[in-house]
């Protein structure tokens, strides 16, 4: 064990923790695009888009993520129409692979959170807001989705952090991320414990600043409880009431 | 180094050493990769086969050991070696210096011949393949042929297998002008170039023999210098932890006298159909 070695490779896995990073980040904001739209069709009453919704997630969380890769990378290279069609502009990096597949494997894990979150919203909210005459897409926009995501927050926050750590896959189809560039300097020193505690620590590093930044936009979108929780006599009950009264102009 | 403040990283290190090295008298353990056909593959019921079990397995004959083959990713054979989890490492692997500076060989029981492949679509200028290039030597003319060889794969994808000789000779003598991608199996390299994904790959004589007799093969073919010594060492040696020397000295014994017999040929033929062990 030599702990010179594990600060000196910190600045040479630099590279492949960025690459590491991009691919997270992009999978994940692409994964939170394609699964908005996924849980709420997937909360719908339609039999028709449901089933098919949950085909797709049942497909991507019940086979691993190596598979998946594989299967996009090695797999579409395989399939002579793929290799000529337009598509193997994009499917012939293996970036892009990498990121399609991720971006597929992530979108179906956060379409079931957040359909979690979606129907764990209490039914009374949404009534008071169709009481109150809002809309389909207002009431979407509201009340459904910011209390779904809240709800679904600390489960989804967990699905990024799962997601930091499967980006190490892309190392197997030559993709030089943290993962791969450690293994590249083991190859090079024959030292795996000091540089793989090195990829551990950046890892770690990492899902610090995940949770931190969930931990606080978790505590943000719960500041209406905080404050409920601290004014909690009948006094500022009646003033709120009377102020919601007031604004809404329906009289008492 | 300050051991008490290092308990837990101890810890670690005491659970995965204490598995414990080679004992006399015991099976002699013999790591391969399964994965690099002539040299080592996996039978269709998972047993491990080619050159290196061949010659292994005759060495064992001669040297009077119990020998028991198993696979090990490439990747982590060396460390599989050293935390005592195999006696030898028997894959293909080139007796180099920055290895002997972890492990011990034995004598070399194979040559290295290391060719590019690239794929026929490319249209390259024609270059020989009769060429060859020794880097030990500095002969002129040889240098030459790599410069040559150097502008004409330039701008190209090539592959080569992580954790390899070929991977540490494109890095250092094409690095600036190739972009380089590492691959953990030899078959996914295939298969990529195969696919297009790369333009060319560099690996042993032995290895791309069986790709392009393939039918997938048909879309590439070598090209240029047959490129050997230097990084790629003398030779394939059997991998040996340093203290094991009396085991190296019975391993060196017994390739003289497969050589001398001329059995450790007639293994060479029988997977390469090649003489790739005498000089």
């Amino acid at each position: 064990m030599n702990l010179h070695l594990i600060v000196d490779v910190l600045p040479l896995l630099l590279e492949g923790m960025l690459l590491t990073a991009q691919l997270t980040a992009a999978s994940v904001a692409i994964g939170l695009l394609i699964a908005v739209p996924l849980a709420l069709l997937r909360t719908s009453p339609s039999f028709v888009f449901s089933y098919t919704i949950l085909l797709y997630t049942f497909v991507f969380r019940g086979t691993p993520l190596l598979v998946q890769l594989f299967l996009i990378y090695y797999g579409a290279g395989q399939l002579e129409w793929i290799r000529s069609s337009a598509a193997w502009s994009i499917l012939r990096e293996p970036y892009w692979c990498a990121l399609i597949t991720f971006s597929l494997n992530n979108g179906a894990y956060t379409t079931e959170i957040l359909r979690g979150g979606i129907r764990a919203v209490p039914s009374g909210e949404i009534e008071a807001a169709k009481a109150l005459g809002m809309s389909y897409a207002l009431r979407i926009r509201r009340i459904v989705l910011p209390a779904g995501f809240r709800l679904a927050l600390p489960a989804y926050a967990n699905e990024v952090v799962l997601m930091l750590k499967a980006s190490s896959l892309a190392s197997t189809i030559t993709l030089m991320e943290m993962t791969g560039t450690a293994r590249k300097i083991v190859a090079q020193t024959f030292s795996p414990y000091e540089v793989f505690i090195a990829a551990a620590l950046i890892y770690l590093g990492f899902t610090f600043l995940i949770v931190h930044v969930f931990g606080r936009l978790e505590r943000h979108m719960a500041k209406h409880q905080q404050r409920a929780g601290l004014k909690n006599n009948s006094r500022s009950r009646v003033r709120a009431a009377a102020k919601i009264s007031a604004a809404q102009k329906v009289a008492p | 180094m300050n051991r008490f403040k290092l308990p837990l990283a101890f810890l670690l290190a005491a659970l995965i050493f204490g598995q414990a090295s080679a004992q006399e008298g015991k099976t002699i353990k013999i790591a391969t990769e399964g994965a690099f056909p002539p040299w080592n593959s996996v039978d269709t019921s998972g047993k491990p086969q080619g050159f290196d079990i061949d010659v292994g397995t005759a060495l064992c004959q001669r040297a009077k050991l119990t020998c028991e083959f198993a696979t090990q990713a490439w990747d982590g054979i060396i460390p599989a070696l050293n935390v005592g989890k195999f006696d030898a490492i028997m894959a293909g692997m080139s007796i180099t210096e920055k290895r002997k500076q972890v492990i011990a060989f034995s004598k070399p029981y194979a040559l290295t011949s290391n060719y590019f492949v690239v794929r026929k679509s490319l249209g390259l200028a024609e270059m020989a393949s009769h060429l060859k290039v020794n880097l030990s030597s500095q002969v002129e003319e040889e240098r030459g042929i790599l410069q040559a060889l150097k502008d004409k794969l330039k701008g190209k994808i090539i592959g080569v297998q992580g954790s390899t000789n070929a991977e540490a000779f494109v890095r250092e003598y094409f690095g600036d002008t190739v972009e380089i991608r590492t691959y953990d199996k030899q078959d996914n390299l295939n298969l990529d170039l195969v696919a297009g994904r790369i333009d060319a790959g560099l690996a042993d004589y032995s290895v791309w023999k069986a790709f392009l007799e393939s039918k997938d093969g048909a879309v590439a073919a070598l090209y240029g210098p047959r490129i050997s010594g230097g990084l790629f060492g003398p030779g394939i040696g059997i991998g040996l932890r340093n203290q094991d020397r009396e085991l190296a000295e019975r391993f060196n014994g017994a390739i003289e006298a497969i050589e001398a017999d001329g059995s450790l040929k007639a293994i060479s033929l029988k997977w390469f159909g090649a003489d790739l062990v005498s000089n």
